[in-house]
């Protein structure tokens, strides 16, 4: 008997009847562009370290930067398009997801949300047509999970700061135009931390580039060095003191990865689906092997279920009513379910799970800092776990 | 310079395993497809746009788009589809897609160009569901308008179109006079396929159709979409073709291994009889 033709994820959860023509379209738009744009180079992009500059204006007239955010030359578009649109990026590649989400989410949005109005004009259009591109300078070497406890300060000197401090771990820092630096100001503590744009040009502000990861390969990682950077008072973020304003873009961009790990767990799991159905060992197909279709099923069952978790929640935060916690439930989900089903992949295609002729393995690669960045998952666990019990076990 | 595309959704050839015919063979059960545009619809929508443009600033238009398709109410998906990537309006005629054949939509689309007066009509060399490849030539006829089918480059000029169309051996160019009916093949989207007057002769295309913005998919429902009925367009809805049967291709047979080449040379001799 001719084997039927599988069933697909989308149909699975049938997700389709779920969204509206523009999002479905918005959906179907960039899982185009991915295909035709990005997957033929994905894997040489990974090998060689790259990331794909030249596409970064066709990013822009797509829309998709900041695509969330409303006015100042900005798509406007809900939450649901908006995770669509990330899944089917990351679908191509983790890296090129991130760029997307540092430059909306970290850089054009604590401008968009704590920014002063000239700030907004200054920047905002200019970001949104990738003129400026952005990153957010939060973490620090002995700072990661604990931003607290940074060490950079900002010193006010007459109408400047003076800023000094190292930034580790900044996506996009070695292409960027402007970073928003959060820093402790004067002798102050973590109540003190202030949101900075410094411009790339200012003396010392340099962005080194993180060489040898072998995970996001095709993202520029970088760290962002301040040696007495001065930055006009007119760069503040005036609307927010605290760590509040950092973690407030957390949220925000946590949000957009729950939804583009899905897409690299759809490639896995496709990529895996179209593999086992093909090899054949012992006389047959091994997706006609039970221990094979145990593994397929856990991860159709995971992403499903990753799906509709996103979709819920999606729907929640375009009616203005998401928590942090729940965006750390559907962070933590859904990037531990692509992280398994593309370890599950890796072993699916057996050999050929390492090879980069497969997306497999650089999705499993590019999933170990998805697991760690934009809060890891144990601290998401902790959130919760506070939420939870009413204790904090930070 | 205005432009009427013409457009069909046909069922999603990616997934051309999905289409079933029932034993009876009478028809091509429907239920369950997805529906994509015509490849070669969306081919012609990407020229007209490029026709329409200086190819360097894509939101100054120089002319008008207009979209027609024909069917029930779902085909407008197809059309706010090509709105959002810049067609200017829409129009749906209202019909059930198996009561039209080649001639009546040509006939209709006569009617409509009448009332329309653009002064290209573009679209597929055919739909890749029946492979008809009739509308675009009874259009021409009906409209008594210069034609030219299979289009692999379009260059504009004054008052006309120099169409390259590739034929066995080589390019064979036509220069058609406005209004006409043009038809194009896949190589119209390559980078260097179509000039406006306007496009510098230097400029080159990414290959294929553009991506909508997003920003423009969600504007797509303010642009204008009307409905009109096919009785409007042609009162007479007799249908010429009538299809007698249909059957799935027979499941191809596994194939052979041979050991050796001698062994292939002597099959295709003696077994298949190509040698």
């Amino acid at each position: 008997m001719t084997p039927q033709e599988p069933l697909s994820l989308d149909a699975l959860t049938a997700i389709d009847g779920l969204l509206t023509d523009e999002e479905r379209l918005i959906r179907d738009t960039v899982r185009r562009f991915v295909r035709e744009r990005y997957l033929p180079r994905a894997a040489e992009l990974f090998a060689k370290e790259q990331f794909a500059v030249d596409l970064i204006p066709e990013i822009a007239a797509m829309g998709l930067l900041g695509a969330s955010l409303k006015g100042y030359g900005c798509a406007g578009m809900n939450a649901v398009s908006y995770g669509l649109a990330l899944a089917e990026l990351e679908y191509g590649d983790s890296g090129l997801r991130s760029f997307v989400s540092v430059q909306g989410s970290l850089a054009m949005y604590p401008i968009w949300r704590f920014g002063s109005e000239e700030q907004k004009n200054k920047y905002l259009p200019k970001m949104a047509a990738a003129e400026l591109i952005g990153c957010f300078g939060l973490t620090e070497p002995d700072a990661g999970s604990d931003p607290g406890s940074m060490k950079t300060r900002a010193r006010l000197d007459g109408d400047s700061y003076v800023l000094t401090g190292t930034k580790m771990w900044i996506t996009s820092a070695p292409i960027c135009d402007l970073a928003v630096v959060w820093a402790k100001v004067d002798d102050g503590d973590a109540s003190s931390i202030r949101g900075f744009i410094v411009e790339r040009g200012t003396k010392g502000f340099e962005t080194p580039t993180i060489h040898g990861k072998m995970s996001l390969r095709a993202s520029p990682t970088g760290e962002i060095v301040l040696n007495e950077a001065r930055v006009p008072k007119e760069n503040v973020l005036p609307g927010v003191v605290g760590l509040k304003g950092p973690l407030s873009c957390l949220t925000q961009a946590r949000f957009g990865i729950s939804w583009g790990a899905l897409g690299a767990a759809r490639a896995c799991y496709e990529a895996a689906v179209a593999y086992t159905r093909e090899r054949v060992q012992f006389g047959k197909p091994v997706a006609g092997k039970q221990l094979v279709q145990e593994q397929i099923v856990e991860m159709a069952m995971d992403i499903a279920k990753g799906q509709i978790l996103a979709l819920h929640y999606g729907r929640l935060k375009d009616a203005g009513s998401i928590t942090p916690v729940q965006v750390s439930f559907c962070k933590k989900n859904n990037v531990g379910l692509a992280l398994r089903a593309a370890r599950k992949a890796r072993g699916l295609l057996g050999g050929n799970g390492i090879l980069l002729d497969y997306p497999v393995i650089r999705h499993a690669l590019n999933l170990e800092s998805v697991y760690t960045y934009e809060g890891t998952d144990e601290v998401h666990t902790l959130i919760l776990g506070n939420a939870l019990t009413g204790h904090n076990a930070f | 310079m205005k432009i009427l595309v013409a457009l069909k959704r046909v069922a999603d050839p990616d997934n051309a395993n999905k289409v079933k015919i029932p034993a009876s063979g009478e028809k091509i059960d429907t239920t369950g497809l997805e529906w994509k545009p015509n490849p070669f619809d969306e081919y012609a929508l990407e020229a007209a746009l490029r026709l329409t443009e200086n190819g360097t600033q894509p939101k100054v238009r120089a002319g008008e788009v207009v979209v027609v398709t024909f069917g029930p109410k779902e085909t407008e998906t197809t059309l706010r589809a090509a709105l959002a990537t810049g067609a200017d309006r829409a129009i749906r005629v209202d019909a059930s897609d198996d009561k039209l054949d080649g001639d009546l939509v040509a006939r209709a689309l006569k009617a409509l160009v009448e009332k329309e007066k653009p002064d290209v009509v573009l679209m597929g060399k055919q739909a890749v569901d029946g492979d008809s490849n009739q509308v675009g030539q009874i259009l021409a006829e009906l409209l008594d308008w210069p034609m030219a089918t299979f289009a692999a480059t379009i260059r504009e000029e004054a008052g006309a179109l120099l169409v390259g169309r590739e034929v066995d051996g080589g390019v064979s160019t036509l220069r058609v006079k406005l209004p006409a009916v043009v038809t194009v093949d896949l190589r119209i989207v390559a980078p260097t396929s179509v000039y406006s007057t306007k496009t510098p002769s230097t400029h080159k295309y990414n290959d294929g159709v553009r991506f909508a913005a997003l920003p423009a998919i969600m504007a797509a429902k303010k642009k204008p979409l009307v409905e009109v009925k096919l009785a409007d367009l042609a009162p007479d809805q007799a249908l010429k073709v009538s299809y007698h049967g249909f059957a799935a291709p027979p499941a191809r047979k596994a194939g052979i291994k041979v050991k050796d080449v001698s062994e292939l040379v002597s099959k295709l001799k003696n077994e298949a009889k190509v040698l």
